[in-house]
């Protein structure tokens, strides 16, 4: 039987969103554990991006409830979710484009309570994982390369010291080489207790980052298991993915 | 060479340095709009009543205290709060509807505030004293210290904006807002506040500049009329929402206009301004000075 978390970090309980007229979300249901790296699979256009922003409070579920920590957050503006401990790493990335690296940086750093040593030492882990972000410190956020410009968001993300980090499609678009690094992020992630919810069309690397895997069909979660149970070549992945 | 002769030099001197001290003005009033434009996306018909409305309070705190610059400081506090109550009762509302709302609801406290001044103050100008009235002689001209420090000061009070902008916190957070809104909450970056803070600084920037322009011209109610046409002329000229194209554009135009009274009467040399938006609209209608700086 697939083991659910005593007291979860994240709990989404049957969440309905709409856009505009059309129905998105149709009672989606899903938890997240303390440190846990949980993937979310489902072709386009099944709600696994409105399921990621309905969590970071940018789209408001007209029912259900969203709790973190066991702190209904449903209704929070989306600065405030941040401020809970909430990354949000978006599909299209969305790097302020006009805002040097360091700088986009700095959105999620300059908080209250964050001290210059502090401030300094989230800086360094990160410019140790990244290197590549330290050379372009003073460089705009646009002028990167796409797997920069997704480091840099993972990276930016980082730095509100979250407890749980929504990565939208991090691989998508990427060189090989860049794909392996997300994996190792996303590992060091689960190292550091961080837990993240994926979301992912790269099925063989969600099984394997994940300890647990949701697979959401027209707006519903229609199958859910560890990873470890399921295979690229299951009947179930087949009939949901079309892999 | 002879038509070099038939130029007058002294004359394009001295427009020139008119030239500057309008411009320096005009890029205090429009970086307020250009800024509020930038990260909300909305044109504040009101911006010239409030820097109406710095002039008079600039003339009561003047005749109450007798110093112009606590004058200066108070009626641009007093203007940047009269902003941010504007933003909350009558745009906070109206976000992310049609900007035909938000036209409509702007245009609505530009008529309120300039009717008010009129109950208020009367239709008759009042003077503000200038802080010193130094001259120095300019060929044979008497020309006045105090032009020369409104340009310094415009020019100090945007220098102040952009270090704000470039190297604050919060400067970081006005640019990540203006740049992708919805991101910038996702960073944990408080929009409202952002939004509310901007329309204050950019409410306080016009009041400022009321109070600093006051000396030169009467203050009466319906001052910020002049001021909003060529402030959008501006605006639009630089590129909306780009303050840097907005203060090139602002000094741009005055100058131009200051050297087309050379030739012609002022009130004909505004077309200069006009001639400059429709060409812009035509050939760079992303603005003449457009270039990513925002």
């Amino acid at each position: 039987m697939t083991r659910v978390p005593m007291q979860p970090l994240l709990a989404v309980e049957d969440i309905h969103t709409y856009y505009g007229k059309s129905h998105i979300l149709h009672g989606v249901s899903m938890e997240v554990g303390n440190g846990e790296v949980v993937g979310l699979l489902g072709r386009n256009g099944v709600g696994k991006s409105t399921t990621l922003k309905a969590v970071a409070g940018l789209v408001h579920p007209s029912g259900g409830e969203v709790r973190f920590e066991g702190r209904p957050i449903t209704r929070l503006p989306a600065h405030r979710v941040a401020r809970l401990g909430v990354g949000y790493v978006p599909e299209e990335r969305r790097i302020f484009p006009l805002l040097t690296v360091i700088e986009n940086l700095r959105t999620g750093l300059d908080r209250h309570g964050v001290t210059t040593a502090r401030k300094k030492e989230l800086l360094e882990k990160v410019y140790a994982y990244f290197p590549v972000l330290a050379e372009r410190r003073s460089q705009a956020g646009g002028t990167l390369s796409g797997g920069e410009q997704q480091m840099l968001a993972i990276a930016r993300a980082m730095m509100l010291e979250p407890k749980i980090i929504l990565l939208d499609e991090p691989t998508e678009g990427l060189m090989p080489r860049m794909v392996s690094q997300i994996r190792e992020i996303i590992e060091v992630l689960h190292r550091e207790h961080v837990a993240v919810l994926l979301v992912e069309q790269n099925v063989p690397l969600t099984l394997e980052a994940s300890q647990r895997i949701y697979i959401l069909e027209k707006g519903v979660v229609r199958h859910h298991a560890p990873a470890v149970e399921l295979q690229v070549d299951d009947a179930v992945i087949h009939q949901y993915l079309g892999v | 060479m002879e038509f070099l002769q038939t130029i007058p030099f002294d004359q394009l001197l001295i427009q020139t340095i008119n030239g500057i001290v309008t411009g320096m003005i005009l890029a205090l009033v429009a970086s307020g709009l250009t800024l509020i434009f930038g990260i909300m996306d909305v044109v504040n018909f009101a911006h010239g009543e409030l820097f109406m409305l710095g002039a008079y309070f600039g003339v009561i705190v003047l005749g109450a205290t007798g110093d112009f610059w606590l004058a200066l400081v108070a009626a641009s506090l007093i203007i940047a709060l009269l902003g941010a109550a504007i933003y909350l009762t009558t745009l906070r509302p109206l976000l992310g509807r049609d900007p035909l709302t938000t036209l409509l609801s702007t245009f609505g406290v530009s008529l309120g505030l300039q009717n008010y001044a009129l109950w208020q103050f009367g239709p008759v100008a009042r003077k503000i004293a200038e802080p010193f009235t130094g001259h120095f002689s300019l060929f044979y001209l008497d020309y006045p210290w105090y032009r020369l420090v409104i340009a310094l000061l415009s020019a100090a009070i945007i220098g102040a904006l952009w270090l704000f902008l470039k190297f604050g916190t919060f400067g970081i957070w006005i640019r990540a807002t203006t740049q992708d809104r919805v991101m910038a909450q996702a960073m944990g970056i408080p929009v409202p506040w952002v939004l509310t803070v901007v329309f204050a600084i950019g409410a306080g920037m016009a009041g400022a500049s009321g109070v600093l322009f006051g000396p030169l011209v009467g203050v009466n109610p319906t001052m910020g009329l002049d001021w909003i046409l060529k402030t959008l002329i501006v605006v639009v000229v630089g590129g909306m929402g780009n303050l840097a194209g907005s203060i090139a554009a602002a000094i741009f135009i005055s100058l131009l206009e200051a050297y087309a009274a050379l030739w012609v009467s002022p009130a004909q040399a505004v077309i200069v301004s006009f001639v400059v938006l429709i060409l812009t609209l035509l050939f760079r209608p992303t603005g003449l000075f457009a270039s990513s700086a925002k």
